[in-house]
């Protein structure tokens, strides 16, 4: 483990619940650590397992999805989607060397500053103790090496 | 030490090496015929689903796939304890010898046959599968294709697909076969019967009816006593899909009959370090190197050795050729490496009278072809006889059936260390103090190693049937004295 | 077959199993066509000309090469990158050369252990753990074999690529198809496509080719195929709670493996838009598994048995982590 390990962490918040919370942390100086990146989504269940894998293979650490508790979806039920995602993807994941603790998700409502910051403290913290991830993938050629198609090809 | 270096051998899967070390005099000291790839299914396969592992192991081999799905499907089935029913073992021996039927096939047509029709020493541009076609017929050619095509066809009706099969699983099939498949798949493998013992016609016309031919297969230069090894039935009649496997010595006697299950009683692996693959020998007689004999534990698996090692054939027509190619050759057992060409197609004319065999029993179309599993999953071994050799499947699972270790024995790697003692001995015996390298000489030493169809090698179709090769001769100071190619 | 007025063509097989050749030949009459418009200039399989020979042409001077199997070793990056200069148009060629195929699932392990497992088998004798070497002093001379690299690539991931013909082999129909297309063009009939494109493939997932019965899916539990009492020929398979890679796969098959029973594989690699086949099954299977308790739904999640090795069974070398992190681990 490195001498001083500053974790490089994701997060993806979902519009109407956990964003909104990280506002009001904001406005209200609530402090969080400088460590993480907040990318927001319309909803939790938005997010494509890709995000994460890309994030990892890019040279974050961890990466955490935060959404709106269970029943308040703004889309319904869309949250309980990304659950399903989180779960399968950390099943999918711990077989390759990637520990289950890299990726967690945290639901937060709007009013929920406090908690939501007190939630991405201590997922840096436990990214710290987990050690960096220094993928090594990304260190190679050049991954976006893919097919691409033209859209003409796509079905009417 | 001088050296003659011969790379690649195309024709290989992968990229073989021939290395020929000349002592001061000229004479052949020594040969080193290297494999150069490795990909490592015994690691990968760990921590896999055992129902997923035939269509894991067909990538071993794209040209034999059907063997790996078979012997895997039976180590599954082992695993579980588990016999499938009848009608799935009817089925997966019916796929298996429709397979035989085109694996050797493009065998004998595009790699081995164009060195007999041409002749070994015919020009380069012609000894391949279109001098074949101009000196013998395009009907010839179409006879090939349509041998290949039918093989796939009844491959795809039963297996799912022509390349990689997918419907073997532990317990049975995932699919049967209609009654109008049935019809179609019994009459291709009639026409097959007449392909078989029309190809066993043109060999003897072409080949046993040519002296200087005969001199060549039974000559010594391709003479290599050995044990060997081939999977027999009850009645120790040659069978590709189910048996036991039999061991005979250089002189014809009867070592043993094992279960599969009890391979590592009889063979163990040889490792060397200038190369990736390992080579297998007979642990009650031991390693003692790249010997023949009695007293060497080197064996060959074959379609040679599945003749020698048997009583003979289990179906009439092939029996008839079983007993005229001993009759021929002098008795048990066959020592000329080169008559491994013959016994392959006695074994065509089998497979196609197997085939036809199979179509024909009554629970071939019954919808009875898998069995649930019940018993919890430990460990197992499947086998069958692929076309180059007794291919043997090992599987260890935890509680779920997921694979824990994995160990392979593969039908060509059995044939390492013949091959190689062949490769020498041919070098050996064309290349001497004073010799003149020629295309000739090159093709022969070629032949050694073509007779046991290595599948790396893909016995595919060929346009030209040449095997490329350099040969750079270089002096002492690594100066290149000689370079002679051979092109189509 | 040397005639210096026909464009040259070639086909190689790095780290492969030869599948993709007999595709190639399943095409039958057809490969006639092949000999008839090109000058086989380098095919290992079929013919003899050898790799001095292609370092003697010019840069550019074969036309199209098929190019199989994935870069396993030295000799496999080394000629990838002679080809790729010696061809105008090189076309990554089956799934091996797309994405690394089933041999690519070595890059959960760590090179010494592959070597440990293989060299050490239950059947193997080798008290003094004797490894292959590069090179190695043999009493006449130096032997030497091609160094096995720590992880096995695809290869848009060595050199740059043309075209891609996805499969595990490519469908026979498919590799006629283009090369039909191919004679069309050289007869000035047709177009190249777009660089980059990927050939002889649908547009949509498996699913869409597939004649099994699909219902709006509420998936309770997941199961394994030779658990299974009957089994319904005309229900979908992931509906009887079977993994099926088909909603991930590239459609251009056929959808031969449903309809025979077996569950898709998923050989013919994700669509062009998805650059992760394992992110897409877990999205797939997600939308469809019908709870909502967090405990049930790792419940479930569990009886998914290898999910790793099943979602990344052909596309593990070719996805965006590429590898287990196991295979850095150098000694």
């Amino acid at each position: 483990m490195q001498e001083h390990f500053e974790p490089l962490v994701l997060g993806f918040t979902c519009n109407w619940c956990s964003y909104r919370a990280a506002d009001m942390a904001g406005t209200g100086r609530m402090k969080y650590p400088p460590n993480i990146r907040l990318v927001r989504l319309m909803c939790s269940g938005r997010l494509d397992p890709t995000f994460i894998l890309k994030a990892l293979a890019e040279g974050a650490d961890g990466v955490l999805i935060t959404g709106c508790h269970p029943g308040e979806c703004h889309y319904i039920e869309q949250n309980y989607k990304a659950l399903r995602r989180v779960s399968l993807l950390k099943r999918v994941l711990q077989p390759m060397g990637i520990e289950p603790g890299r990726i967690k998700l945290v639901w937060a409502s709007a009013a929920e500053g406090m908690h939501l910051t007190k939630a991405i403290t201590e997922f840096v913290d436990e990214i710290r103790a987990l050690g960096p991830l220094n993928w090594p993938a990304r260190t190679q050629i050049p991954i976006s090496a893919k097919p691409v198609r033209q859209l003409e090809e796509l079905p009417g | 030490m001088e050296r003659i270096t011969i790379d690649p051998i195309t024709r290989l899967e992968g990229h073989g090496k021939i290395e020929i070390f000349l002592d001061p005099a000229g004479n052949v000291a020594n040969t080193y015929f290297q494999i150069p790839e490795l990909r490592g299914f015994e690691q990968f396969c760990v921590g896999r689903r055992v129902e997923d592992m035939p269509i894991l192991t067909n990538r071993i081999c794209g040209v034999c796939p059907e063997a790996h799905h078979m012997a895997s499907a039976k180590a599954a089935d082992a695993v579980y304890q588990v016999d499938p029913p009848r009608t799935a073992k009817l089925l997966r021996e019916l796929l298996y010898s429709a397979f035989y039927v085109t694996d050797h096939t493009t065998h004998f047509y595009a790699l081995g046959g164009p060195d007999f029709v041409m002749g070994p020493d015919a020009p380069v541009a012609e000894r391949n599968i279109l001098g074949v076609i101009h000196k013998v017929g395009l009907e010839i050619a179409g006879k090939v294709l349509q041998a290949r095509k039918s093989g796939h066809a009844v491959i795809e009706m039963i297996g799912g697909r022509k390349v990689h099969p997918c419907t073997s699983i532990p317990g049975g099939q995932t699919k049967g076969i209609s009654e109008e498949q049935r019809k179609e798949i019994e009459e291709l493998g009639r026409w097959a019967i007449d392909f078989a013992q029309f190809s066993l016609k043109l060999f003897t016309d072409i080949v046993l009816g040519n002296k200087d031919y005969v001199d060549l297969i039974l000559g010594d230069s391709y003479y290599i006593p050995m044990h060997y090894i081939g999977t027999v039935d009850e009645n120790n009649k040659v069978n590709f899909y189910h048996g036991k496997i039999s061991v005979v010595n250089p002189e014809g006697e009867r070592l043993g009959t094992y279960e599969a299950k009890d391979y590592r009683d009889w063979i163990a692996e040889h490792v060397e370090p200038w190369t990736y693959l390992k080579f297998p020998y007979l642990k009650k007689i031991g390693w003692k190197g790249f010997e023949g004999g009695k007293d060497s534990g080197v064996y060959s698996a074959t379609p040679l050795s599945r003749l020698n090692v048997a009583d003979g054939m289990a179906t009439p027509k092939a029996q008839e050729e079983y007993e005229k190619f001993y009759a021929t050759l002098g008795g048990k057992p066959v020592h000329h490496q080169l008559a491994t060409h013959w016994a392959r197609l006695i074994e065509l004319l089998y497979a196609a009278e197997r085939w036809v065999e199979l179509a024909t029993d009554a629970e071939i179309t019954s919808d009875k072809f898998r069995t649930q599993v019940t018993e919890m999953p430990t460990e197992g071994v499947g086998c069958v006889e692929a076309p180059r050799g007794t291919l043997i499947h090992h599987y260890w699972t935890d509680e779920k059936g997921i694979l824990t270790k994995v160990n392979l024995i593969v039908g060509t790697t059995n044939n390492y260390a013949p091959i190689s003692m062949s490769i020498k001995k041919a070098a050996q015996s064309f290349i001497k103090e004073g010799t003149v390298v020629t295309e000739g000489l090159l093709n022969r030493v070629e032949m050694a190693f073509r007779s046991y169809d290595p599948c790396f090698g893909c016995a595919t179709h060929s346009l030209a049937g040449q095997m490329p090769l350099e040969v750079k001769i270089t002096d002492a100071q690594g100066e290149t004295i000689q370079v002679l190619r051979q092109y189509c | 077959m040397t005639n210096n007025t026909k464009p040259k063509f070639a086909m190689y097989w790095a780290a492969a199993c030869g599948g993709c050749e007999i595709a190639v030949l399943n095409i039958h009459e057809k490969i006639l066509e092949v000999d008839k418009h090109f000058d086989v200039a380098f095919w290992p399989v079929a013919m003899d000309a050898k790799y001095q020979d292609v370092e003697k042409l010019q840069d550019g001077e074969i036309l199209l090469t098929l190019f199989n199997g994935s870069i396993r070793n030295e000799e496999n990056e080394h000629i990838a990158r002679l080809l790729r200069r010696k061809s105008q148009l090189l076309v990554a060629f089956g799934s091996c050369a797309n994405e690394g195929s089933i041999p690519g699932l070595a890059n959960l392990s760590a090179r010494a252990e592959i070597f440990d497992t293989v060299y050490g088998t239950p059947s193997t004798d080798n008290p003094q753990g004797i490894r292959p070497q590069a090179e190695y002093q043999a009493p006449e001379g130096t032997l030497s074999i091609p160094a096995f690299n720590p992880v096995l690539r695809p290869l848009a991931q060595v050199v740059d690529v043309d075209y891609y013909i996805p499969g595990c082999p490519p469908e026979s129909h498919q590799i006629a198809a283009v090369i039909d297309a191919v004679i069309a063009v050289l007869e000035g009939k047709a177009q190249l496509p777009p660089k980059g494109s990927v050939l002889g493939a649908g547009t949509a997932a498996v699913c869409d080719e597939c004649q099994r019965t699909r219902n709006v899916k509420q998936i309770k539990n997941f199961t394994r195929i030779q658990n299974m009492g009957e089994i319904d020929p005309a229900l979908c398979l992931l509906e009887q709670g079977l993994i099926c890679n088909g909603p991930a796969t590239l459609s251009g098959c056929g959808a031969l493996c449903p309809a025979a029973g077996a569950p898709c594989a998923g050989c013919y690699g994700s669509l062009p838009e998805a650059i992760d086949f394992g992110a897409r099954m877990v999205s797939s299977l997600a939308s469809v598994v019908d709870e909502f308790d967090p405990r049930k739904i790792d419940l479930t999640m569990d009886e998914i048995a290898d999910a790793t090795g099943v979602f990344y069974r052909f596309g593990l070398a070719g996805s965006l982590l590429q590898t287990g992190k196991a295979s850095w681990n150098e000694e």
